[in-house]
């Protein structure tokens, strides 16, 4: 096959660079902050921070020097659609005799997602810099991690090359291994255990679904791959397969969710917060990107599986929660059925969907970013996470209770925050694509949300209302102005989707029209 | 019939045997310990230089249509990796030679053999001068792994001895093997080899899986592998590094040469299967350190076995992986040489927990190697032999054994954190909280002095596997 057409002329411009130096900064960032000695520990922390700010910058700018909107420009050649159009395109050969190359590009699609990680990773580094967990490893290594992290998710939502895209994949692993392990709860080994051995099964049946493709479709450059089926029926079932369990251990999708409670409640705040924010969504991506993008058969094939697990996950997830005792593992399971949601929507394999999906994953990451920050300050004062001491908190800490209430209400799916848009039009694509299955499916959905919304319902009522226990009784209420500089932009970020949803949504109709072969 | 010998393509061997031969002259007359050991490393180091100039050449001792002696790249790069193995272990060996537990000039002369013996397996043409490779290369070890002044002499003597009896069967196998095949077909050239055909198909036959067996001991394969964590275990720690290295590298070189041109399919991918699952799962219940690198070493034979057993299209991911997997293996024994005192066994994993709080480089390093062994970033270089292994195996339409493979990186993983966890793990609390864990347990183990050569190995080994870890195409392009 000649791909030929689509691999265009240099490749080095400003824009291009500015893709490297996304990866660049934080690994630099990482090594600078290894090598500083122990007892500038509290310095090294700051420019941990100060590196992730660079990133954060640097991940605002492709919008403003790509080249959007040019999608049309390179229609024609041997498809029925218009190929992927990157705003920025970077594309240099790596090990050829992998057919590994280092191809990275940002579009409508990636682009949030991209500004989620790097603003999650700066609010992280900064509460570090204030907040070391007890009991831990030394602060500077953590904030190493964080920034290690953050290259293997940046390289994950820019990769244009499938070999790539699993290579980033896995650089996560041990770092967040590393980050529980080191600086979690009294259970921390075995939970960090079991997200390691859970995330690194998924990644191998990944490695082996790439592997496939770029064997039987000569080519892992995913702008040639997507929405041009050059693989048989046959390979895109096996693939789909493969890639759709690798993508929902990490989504994570029921039943392959049990790592996750466990990672949440043991991890530190931080760990909590870009797992929850970034990691998981690295799932859900590379379900719409690489999954539904390279294997489009496949997934038409297994979409009702999918929405069936996916609409599974909501109620399960629910269910669970009106149960739970715990507030970070009410926290981590009440992704699971955000997580669901996001699912549904890609099952439908409708633009609406995907959409919903895409809005999702970036409102998800704010308002449980933002729960989590809250869960770990709450836990961090009272020395309990523990619902049944955890009660009456709007009396002695009113503002954390009411940004509590505020979070969680945006979580429930409350219209006009950012959380309800995504959940919403999951149910509307259901609803939308027909006929009795669907239509079972988005009523079954409907009622997960309705569930949710009783859950955090019944959470607010204990946590902040009721009697004041004795724990909450001696907890002290000022909040640092770190835990302000990392509530603050979720929760206007947070309003801000929920107003104007566009932000997120503005510029992937196109690469989705793509995705999904043409056929909105 | 005489026949001219190509003496330029016979350097590597003349520089190795040379060396073998000035330590000897260099113990016997000159007897300081530094200078044996300088000459030593020099001649390892120009072995290892001479065997990249030469690169490859037209070979030499021809008959019509092969030759014994074969000069190719894939050849001068294994070569040049005996050679620094070699150099390697030998820097791994002087704190202890420092101290007189063994005696220098033997271990130099036996060690310089050793690698002699490993030149002519990467260059051999036929089987016999395969097998005489590997019987130079492994001879020498067999006084290596037992020779220690002092210590605990019975564990010493049991490993030599266990390892002197399983070879010397895995040999006669072998010969046994190469015997019946050339019986059966006439051909001791590996150019010449090729399936025989009438009646004496079933000998031939046999004769490939005798060879195969045979060959597959010197890579410790399952079920041939029980030599292999005894003898480690009770072998001093650069010796053991030795035997997991240049020894096993040996081994993968000769069933490589036989398997590309003899149809060995079904024996190796049965012995693939069967080398890396036991030995991760048995590697999941170990509590020495040695005992557990030894396991994990047979279970990464067996991810090269999985290459191997695609014949020919399999070799040269199988050396790849072999190589990057030699480089990482080394890494990791310097870093527990490091932490150990000169001497010393490998000791038990508890021994080494919190050290990588205590000696913060030398805790990286071994972090590295041990998630390059396991296949994840930041060990780029393991991560890439695995996509290499899979990758090939895909390609040939062996997905199912792919998938045993990547389902063995699974399981390995978990013994591989354990291990790296252990080195940053708090210690435990003593009794009531009196004093500070940390202090106690730093004052209980001082951290120890690290010799220069060992940190030189270190350095070099480290250096060597994060470039192959960013430019891994590098190995690819000398491979092929």
């Amino acid at each position: 096959m000649n791909y030929d057409y689509l691999l265009t002329g240099p490749t080095w411009t400003t824009a291009s660079v500015l893709l490297l130096a996304l990866l660049v900064v934080p690994a630099l960032g990482a090594a600078v902050v290894a090598v500083l000695p122990a007892r500038r520990d509290r310095q090294a922390r700051i420019v941990a921070t100060g590196f992730a700010a660079v990133t954060f910058v640097l991940s605002l700018v492709p919008f403003f020097a790509g080249e959007r909107g040019q999608g049309w420009v390179a229609f024609g050649g041997p498809r029925d659609t218009a190929p992927l159009t990157p705003w920025v395109n970077l594309d240099l050969p790596w090990v050829p005799a992998l057919g590994l190359r280092f191809h990275l590009g940002i579009d409508g699609i990636s682009y949030p997602l991209v500004v989620l990680t790097g603003l999650l990773t700066l609010l992280c580094c900064a509460y570090t810099v204030r907040k070391v967990p007890k009991d831990g490893g030394p602060g500077r290594t953590l904030s190493a991690l964080l920034l290690i992290l953050e290259v293997g998710v940046l390289g994950t939502f820019l990769s244009l090359d499938l070999i790539l895209f699993f290579v980033f994949f896995e650089v996560v692993l041990l770092p967040m291994y590393a980050v529980i392990a080191g600086w979690g709860g009294s259970e921390r080994r075995a939970a960090a255990r079991k997200f390691v051995l859970y995330t690194l099964f998924g990644s191998v049946l990944l490695l082996l679904g790439v592997v496939l493709v770029v064997t039987k479709a000569g080519t892992g450059n995913l702008i040639a791959l997507t929405g041009a089926p050059g693989l048989t029926r046959t390979t895109q079932y096996v693939v789909f397969a493969l890639l759709a369990v690798a993508f929902a251990v990490k989504a994570p999708l029921w039943p392959l969710h049990t790592w996750l409670p466990d990672a949440h409640t043991e991890a530190p705040t931080v760990g909590s917060v870009i797992l929850a924010g970034v990691l998981l969504k690295m799932g859900t991506y590379g379900l719409i990107r690489v999954g539904v993008g390279v294997a489009p058969l496949g997934a038409e094939w297994a979409a009702p599986a999918l929405g069936i697990l996916a609409v599974i996950a909501i109620l399960a997830g629910s269910l669970i929660c009106l149960r739970q005792r715990e507030l970070k593992r009410l926290i981590a399971y009440s992704s699971v059925g955000h997580m669901g949601f996001v699912l549904l929507g890609i099952a439908t394999l409708t633009i609406t969907g995907l959409q919903a999906a895409l809005l999702g994953n970036v409102a998800h990451g704010l308002i449980t970013g933002l729960l989590f920050f809250l869960a770990g300050t709450i836990k961090d004062r009272a020395g309990t996470g523990s619902l049944d001491q955890l009660s009456g908190l709007r009396e002695t800490a009113p503002r954390l209770a009411g940004l509590f209430g505020f979070a969680a209400i945006a979580s429930l799916g409350l219209p006009g925050l950012a959380g309800f848009w995504g959940e919403a039009f999951a149910v509307v694509a259901a609803v939308r694509r027909g006929g009795p299955f669907w239509l079972t499916l988005a009523i079954l959905g409907a009622v997960g949300g309705a569930l949710t919304a009783a859950y955090f319902l019944r959470l607010l009522r204990r946590l902040t209302h009721g009697p004041t226990t004795p724990t909450v009784h001696a907890l002290r209420s000022s909040t640092a102005a770190v835990e302000w500089f990392a509530w603050t932009p979720l929760i206007l970020l947070t309003l801000a989707v929920g107003v104007i949803p566009a932000l997120v949504l503005a510029e992937t109709a196109l690469p989705l029209t793509t995705l999904l072969g043409g056929h909105p | 019939m005489s026949q001219s010998i190509d003496h330029f393509a016979l350097l590597p061997l003349y520089a190795a045997a040379g060396t073998a031969i000035l330590a000897f002259l260099a113990d016997l007359f000159v007897a300081k310990r530094a200078a044996t050991v300088a000459v030593t490393a020099l001649g390892a180091l120009a072995t290892a230089v001479l065997a990249l100039v030469v690169g490859p050449e037209a070979g030499t001792f021809c008959t019509t249509g092969a030759c014994s002696w074969v000069a190719t790249w894939p050849a001068a790069v294994t070569a040049a990796l005996f050679a620094a193995l070699t150099a390697g272990v030998l820097a791994l060996s002087v704190p202890a030679l420092r101290l007189g537990i063994a005696p220098a000039g033997e271990f130099c002369f036996l060690l310089a053999c050793s690698m002699t013996g490993g030149v002519v397996i990467a260059y051999a043409g036929d089987l016999i001068t395969l097998i005489v490779g590997l019987e130079t290369l492994t001879l020498p070890l067999y006084v290596l792994v037992g020779l220690r002044r002092s210590g605990p002499a019975g564990r010493a003597a049991a490993a030599s001895v266990t390892f002197f009896l399983i070879s010397i069967v895995s040999t006669a196998v072998t010969l046994l093997g190469a015997a019946l095949n050339y019986a059966a077909t006439g051909a001791v050239h590996l150019a010449l080899l090729h399936a025989a055909s009438g009646p004496f198909a079933p000998l031939a036959g046999v004769g490939v899986a005798l060879l195969v067996i045979g060959l597959a001991f010197k890579v410790a394969a399952v079920p041939l592998h029980a030599w292999a964590p005894a003898t480690y275990d009770g072998a001093p720690l650069p010796i053991a590094a030795y035997l997991s290295t240049a020894s096993k590298l040996g081994g993968v070189l000769a069933l490589a040469a036989v398997v590309s041109r003899v149809d060995a399919r079904a024996v190796t991918a049965v012995l693939a299967v069967l080398t890396m699952t036991i030995g991760n799962l048995v590697a999941l219940r170990q509590t020495r350190m040695v005992r557990l690198l030894a396991w994990s070493s047979i279970a990464q034979a067996g991810y090269v076995l999985a290459a191997l057993a695609l014949g020919a299209a399999g070799v040269p991911a199988a050396l790849a992986y072999a190589v990057l997997f030699m480089v990482l293996e080394f890494v990791a024994f310097t870093v527990v040489v490091a932490l150990r005192r000169p001497g010393a066994d490998g000791g038990a994993l508890l021994d080494h927990r919190g050290a990588g709080r205590r000696s913060p480089w030398l805790g990286a390093a071994l972090v590295l190697a041990l998630a390059g062994l396991a296949g994840l970033p930041p060990g780029l270089a393991g991560l890439f032999a695995k996509l290499s292994v899979v990758n090939v195996l895909v390609q040939q339409n062996w997905s199912w054994l792919a998938a045993v493979v990547v389902l063995n990186a699974v399981i390995a993983l978990a013994y591989y954190v354990r291990v790296a966890a252990s080195l940053y793990s708090l210690p435990p609390r003593i009794g009531r909280s009196v004093a500070d864990p940390v202090l106690v347990d730093a004052a209980l183990h001082p951290r120890l002095p690290v010799s220069r050569p060992v940190a030189a190995a270190l350095a070099v080994s480290v250096t060597v596997a994060v470039i192959l870890g960013f430019a891994p195409q590098l190995l690819f392009d000398a491979l092929t």
